[in-house]
């Protein structure tokens, strides 16, 4: 039996009935792992020996009727930047290479008590920084579709493990389209919830007011059932909020009789391929013959939300790595002349291009005299951006837009222009300024055969309208596995 | 209007990052650091007049609770990430003259 081949939700089913077991099923993924790990580079850390010994005790406690939710016995992946206690956690940096958490992130604890098995850390760009999966220390995740191309980012390592099913599902996070981008790029489902939905203890931070942890999956119902379990207010993050038990059995239903759909027209022009446009439109079309209300719209205000972004993420950024200083974690350099001398080379050889560039930014954009030109006005263009959308919500249940300008370019090809690179981040940043719920969800494949995901917004904490409208289109579709899937 | 970033920029960026950039490294930072301002300039074009800064999505002020200890005691684990230690103490650099 393939198991990894199973929807996360799937699998529970079968180990809870016992036709297989938590071993089973984790052991089928490391032996996975084993086979295609050192092509596609998704995971940085994998601890067989503990994962294991976990499935064994979980099996104990399923079968003495102790743990009996949908995940119970689930291996999962986990982004390397939630931090697991006893298990190396390097945010694909130089200067965690060797750091080992003594607790364990409030998401990963959740997933923890519904007996999720932990396979281990995914590859990402470094400290997150970056739409390829490329800029990490330990080298670029390959996309499962195509090793040429790249698997998107920054939870490239989250999206492609689960694409090449080297794992059931697995957690990312998103701080300007991070779990969405690469969701599109590996033809897999990915959903960042409304900001304070998920505590970000033990996140290691990038943008503290944008980041938000979040599930990828092989479909919409497993991220639904892997965001119920992460989802809690957590005193030890004073920005997760209390919300009531998402009601998953009414938003997952398909049905979007009435349900208002709008597609900002600012999201369909120019710098938007032509067979991702095609796609897009085809999922609207197929949403409306479901009897939703579908209408084109203007935004606004679209190009100012990559700006704005840049120097809210790389402020934060820069004020987030002033921790990495070499002295109580972290890479220390060997050769230093007095303290000052010691954080500065130890940072300059730790930290690699892209994160310099944003610190350097973000130190820039911050200090006195650049303050109120470049930080304030990024602030001033948020709320603006965050008013658009409160319009929109008044008028739609769902913005539907790409999650990116292209299918997943080829390795080494984005790196070159980081403006351009940042420019491919448009569709995506604007709910993170917002704080909004998005999810990507599989519809189509370009003219190589790459596929392409279509975004769905919602307003703040309306993820059961996103996740409704999702799960009916993903209704229209049958699941497509990658050709790493099926070696 | 194009940026010219000068090397008094770039240093005093690098004192206030704790960065240490080769030559290389400052030239390269100089012409990126152009284009992005040159790029960000386009927020100029924007009337924000009246408008008050969105630090956060939530209108949060300061969360307060107990300060209980909660975690136990992991002094040697963490002290096993340090750099350098030195008789259960995290070892630095002489700071004081």
């Amino acid at each position: 039996m393939e198991l990894m081949s199973l929807t996360a939700l799937e699998l529970g089913r079968k180990i809870r009935s016992g036709e297989t077991s938590a071993v089973e099923a984790a052991k089928e993924a490391f032996s996975r792992i084993r086979r295609l790990d050192d092509t596609f580079h998704c995971y940085v850390t994998v601890d067989e020996e503990g994962a294991l010994r976990k499935a064994e005790e979980t099996d104990r406690r399923i079968r003495s009727g102790e743990l009996t939710g949908p995940l119970a016995g689930v291996p999962a992946a986990i982004k390397d930047n939630l931090c697991t206690k006893g298990i190396r956690t390097t945010c694909g940096s130089r200067m965690l290479e060797h750091f080992v958490p003594t607790y364990t992130a409030e998401a990963v604890v959740n997933l923890e008590k519904a007996g999720v098995t932990v396979l281990g850390k995914t590859n990402m760009d470094e400290f997150a920084m970056g739409s390829t999966s490329e800029t990490s220390y330990f080298g670029p995740v390959k996309n499962p579709w195509n090793q040429e191309h790249v698997p998107g980012g920054s939870s490239g390592g989250s999206c492609a493990a689960v694409a090449a099913e080297e794992c059931s599902f697995a957690l990312g996070s998103d701080t300007g389209g991070s779990i969405r981008q690469p969701s599109s790029f590996c033809g897999v489902t990915g959903l960042k919830p409304t900001y304070g939905t998920v505590s970000r203890y033990g996140l290691i931070a990038y943008g503290s007011s944008l980041d938000q942890i979040g599930p990828v999956a092989k479909d919409v119902s497993d991220c639904a059932a892997v965001l119920a379990a992460i989802s809690s207010r957590d005193p030890k993050d004073s920005t997760s909020v209390k919300r009531p038990p998402m009601d998953l059995s009414a938003a997952l239903k398909e049905d979007v009789k009435g349900l208002r759909l709008g597609i900002p027209r600012d999201y369909l022009g120019e710098g938007l391929d032509d067979d991702v446009r095609a796609c897009i439109l085809g999922a609207a079309k197929a949403l409306e013959e479901q009897g939703a209300v579908l209408e084109e719209f203007d935004l606004s205000l679209v190009e100012y939300a990559i700006p704005a972004y840049y120097i809210i993420a790389s402020a934060e950024a820069s004020s987030n790595l002033a921790r990495f200083d070499g002295v109580k974690y972290g890479y220390r350099t060997k050769e230093y002349d007095g303290l000052h001398s010691m954080y500065k080379r130890s940072r300059s050889e730790g930290f690699g291009p892209e994160v310099k560039r944003r610190i350097m930014l973000g130190s820039f954009v911050l200090s006195s005299g650049y303050y109120d030109a470049y930080y304030l006005k990024a602030l001033k263009t948020r709320a603006l951006i965050r008013r658009a959308f409160g319009r929109a919500f008044e008028r739609y249940d769902v913005i539907l837009a790409p999650a990116a300008p292209t299918a997943a370019p080829r390795l080494g090809e984005s790196l070159q222009d980081p403006i351009r690179m940042y420019l491919g981040d448009i569709y995506t940043i604007a709910v993170n300024l917002a704080g909004l719920p998005g999810i990507t969800v599989p519809c189509g494949a370009d003219r190589q055969g790459l596929p392409v995901g279509i975004q769905m917004i919602g307003d703040c904490f309306q993820e059961e309208k996103i996740l409704r409208a999702a799960y009916t289109l993903e209704q229209t579709r049958t699941y497509v596995r990658c050709p790493a899937a099926q070696e | 209007m194009a940026h010219v970033i000068s090397d008094e920029t770039i240093e005093y960026v690098g004192i206030l990052a704790k960065l240490e950039l080769s030559e290389e490294e400052k030239a390269q930072a100089k012409k990126d650091m152009g284009n992005m301002l040159d790029y960000m300039d386009m927020l100029n074009d924007l009337d924000t007049e009246g408008v008050e800064p969105l630090f956060h999505v939530y209108p949060l002020s300061n969360v307060f609770r107990e300060d209980v200890v909660e975690n136990g005691d992991e002094r040697d684990r963490m002290l096993a990430n340090a750099p350098e230690e030195k008789e259960g103490a995290f070892k630095v650099p002489k700071t004081v003259e």
